[in-house]
């Protein structure tokens, strides 16, 4: 059995406008050491389903059904301080923005100091060293200093390896990192994703990494899940995924991105349209209003998401040796070294 | 910072003579009650009134007049004395200080207690009916006159006209240094409508900001660590939430402390606010002069008191 679980994941948010249904029936699951990279545009349901792991989406306006599985004890059935003793010490979590995410009034060796006593009976001393070891790993210069600094004093990139060091100071077992690297540069996006590496190889940390950026995934992930409006559309191991995508919206996610060996003048190719509305959700397949290759059965009927080969397994109408076909069209050009 | 604190006092002083200036301008310039007047009684003489407004120095020109007011208040911190009854000026708001201090130090306890609690109930146990209740009685708090409210409470609880005989009414304010519990018991009327409208505005303050604090990032992040909710709340949310609420009550202190003219009149309690009305009424300049510059000293020192306290509240503010 895997680390982390999910089976037949549904949540959704009761609005003014409507129901909104983030997740519509999502099963993933990762393994200690293993990286799980999610990937789709924003409103796929991403965001929620990491969230919904870590018991914060047990809002009022929320209808939580299906299963969390950490070693085999189902998360979402935990009352509610029980799931508080597993949120920060089994499983922990790290955003998108890390200034918005650090407390901006206290300091940073008290924002880590309060994860450890959150969950250790420690003193204070020994709480302060284990910040400072956490700090110290995690490269940041002169850590020492560091721990009375307030996290505006700091660069993004090192605001974001003060949120790692306080995700991995208890050494969890998952940690599930939602966009970690959007809001940063690029050339510190690199150091960050190094950094997750090393830690994750060291500590044997099972990883969520949750992303928009197939470049992000191609460095990181053992896996790949593809999502769409709110549900998984391909599955599979990452180089399956890449190199013989079979689902048309991985298809287009493919051929957007820009690649440095194409000429200046071969256009990029956005995925016509917009994401849908999870409030009034396509019928059948949701891509379909979307989908160049879309069929007649496509609007009544939503695919399953089946096995194409072992290991992968796609959502999609369409007959497997077109989405081979096809599949092997798109990737040929944009082909990494 | 010590740069910024001495550029905002010099500032501050320039203002207080830019104030003194127009009070008297005002005074001057709009028909008032002649001063000599009011002060030689009924059926004076014309000679008697000359002869006051010479005494007081009414007959010199304005500028003159405005002149020798300034020189006295900044080479002997002097206000001048009372048209009224040559008391000066200086000693009647010295005196009565402790009076204002009371009211104002009462009242800033009794809505920081209800609103604080209130507003943060309210925040959590948001679109509840408690949250209903309260924000709804907030609003009729805040729209409620202090002299409307002040008669209301005199006429239901005081222990002269009150329907049920229960605290001093109007006019019984004792000294805490005559008798504590007396000081007590007729302050307390006059706390609670003075406190009552500050209280549902600060409520709805506190209400506001927890509610914006509650959807911050941070707070996600707080819960992600596996703190209890309580201490989300406590040390995450409040904290942040209430660094603007300190920097308003501050300046809502400075802005009592001039004397809080209302609820001193209906109480009939003899702070700073009692004596300003008093002097408006008699058209007592001096006096006029001496209350409005006292309370623009209590604002500016609170504004100034406020934006040097913020930089210890949050880190984030430099100067």
């Amino acid at each position: 059995m895997a680390l982390l679980e999910i089976r037949d994941l549904h949540v959704s948010f009761a609005t003014r406008d409507g129901i909104v249904h983030a997740v519509d029936g999502v099963s993933l699951s990762v393994d200690r050491g293993r990286t799980l990279g999610v990937v789709g545009e924003s409103g796929s349901g991403k965001s929620v389903t990491a969230l919904t792991v870590m018991g914060l989406t047990r809002l009022p306006n929320a209808t939580v059904e299906g299963h969390v599985l950490l070693d085999g004890v189902d998360l979402l059935a935990l009352p509610g301080d029980e799931l508080r003793r597993v949120r920060g010490k089994r499983v922990a979590m790290i955003f998108q923005d890390p200034l918005s995410s650090l407390h901006p009034l206290y300091k940073i060796g008290w924002q880590i100091e309060e994860a450890i006593r959150a969950h250790e009976r420690v003193s204070e001393k020994a709480a302060r060293a284990r910040a400072l070891e956490a700090l110290t790993e995690v490269g940041i210069p002169s850590p020492g200093d560091r721990l009375s600094s307030y996290p505006h004093e700091l660069s993004g990139g090192m605001r974001q390896r003060v949120m790692i060091a306080m995700a991995l100071v208890l050494d969890p077992e998952i940690l599930i990192a939602d966009e970690p690297t959007t809001a940063l540069d690029v050339t510190v996006q690199a150091q960050i994703l190094d950094l997750m590496r090393a830690l994750q190889a060291e500590h044997g940390t099972a990883v969520v990494l949750i992303t928009h950026d197939l470049g992000v995934i191609a460095e990181t992930a053992d896996e790949v899940a593809v999502m769409y409006a709110g549900r998984v559309a391909e599955l599979g191991a990452l180089v399956g995924v890449l190199d013989a995508p079979e689902h048309p919206y991985t298809w287009g996610l493919l051929q957007s991105l820009p690649s440095a060996d194409a000429s200046r003048e071969q256009p990029l190719h956005p995925i016509e349209g917009t994401p849908p509305s999870l409030i009034a959700v396509p019928s059948g397949c949701p891509f379909h209003p979307r989908c160049p290759y879309v069929m007649a059965v496509c609007p009544r009927e939503e695919p399953a998401l089946l096995p194409t080969r072992p290991g992968h397994t796609v959502a999609c109408h369409l007959p497997v040796p077109t989405r081979r076909r096809i599949g092997a069209a798109v990737r040929a050009p944009n082909a990494r070294a | 910072m010590l740069r910024y604190v001495v550029r905002r006092i010099v500032w501050g002083a320039f203002l207080l003579v830019v104030v003194s200036a127009l009070t008297f301008v005002i005074f001057t310039v709009f028909p008032s009650a002649d001063p000599a007047a009011l002060r030689a009684g009924r059926q004076a003489t014309p000679e008697l009134i000359a002869q006051i407004r010479h005494n007081l120095g009414l007959d010199k020109p304005l500028y003159t007049q405005y002149w020798l007011f300034l020189k006295g208040i900044v080479l002997h911190f002097d206000l001048g004395y009372s048209y009224q009854n040559s008391v000066s000026v200086e000693s009647q708001i010295f005196t009565r200080l402790p009076v204002t201090l009371s009211l104002t130090a009462g009242a800033f306890v009794i809505w920081m207690v209800v609103a604080i609690p209130i507003g943060v109930i309210s925040a959590i146990r948001r679109r509840s009916l408690l949250d209903r209740a309260t924000m709804g009685a907030a609003l009729v708090a805040i729209s409620a006159p202090v002299y409307f409210l002040g008669l209301i409470a005199l006429f239901l609880f005081s222990n002269d006209i009150g329907v049920v005989h229960l605290l001093p009414g109007a006019g019984s304010y004792t000294p805490f240094s005559v008798s504590p519990w007396r000081w007590f018991t007729a302050l307390l009327m006059p706390w609670c409508v003075l406190a009552a409208a500050f209280a549902a505005f600060y409520a709805r303050m506190v209400r506001g900001n927890l509610i914006d604090t509650m959807g911050e990032d941070y707070i996600r992040t707080a819960r992600a660590k596996g703190l209890s909710e309580r201490r989300v709340v406590a040390r995450h949310g409040l904290r942040a939430a209430l660094t603007p609420v300190v920097t308003m009550a501050g300046l809502d202190i400075g802005i009592l402390l001039g004397g809080a003219i209302l609820t001193e009149t209906v109480f009939n309690i003899p702070g700073i606010g009692r004596y300003a009305y008093d002097s408006i009424i008699n058209s007592d300049l001096p006096a006029i002069e001496g209350t409005v510059l006292f309370g623009a000293f209590f604002i500016i020192a609170a504004n100034i008191f406020v934006d040097i306290l913020y930089a210890f509240l949050d880190p984030r503010v430099r100067y």
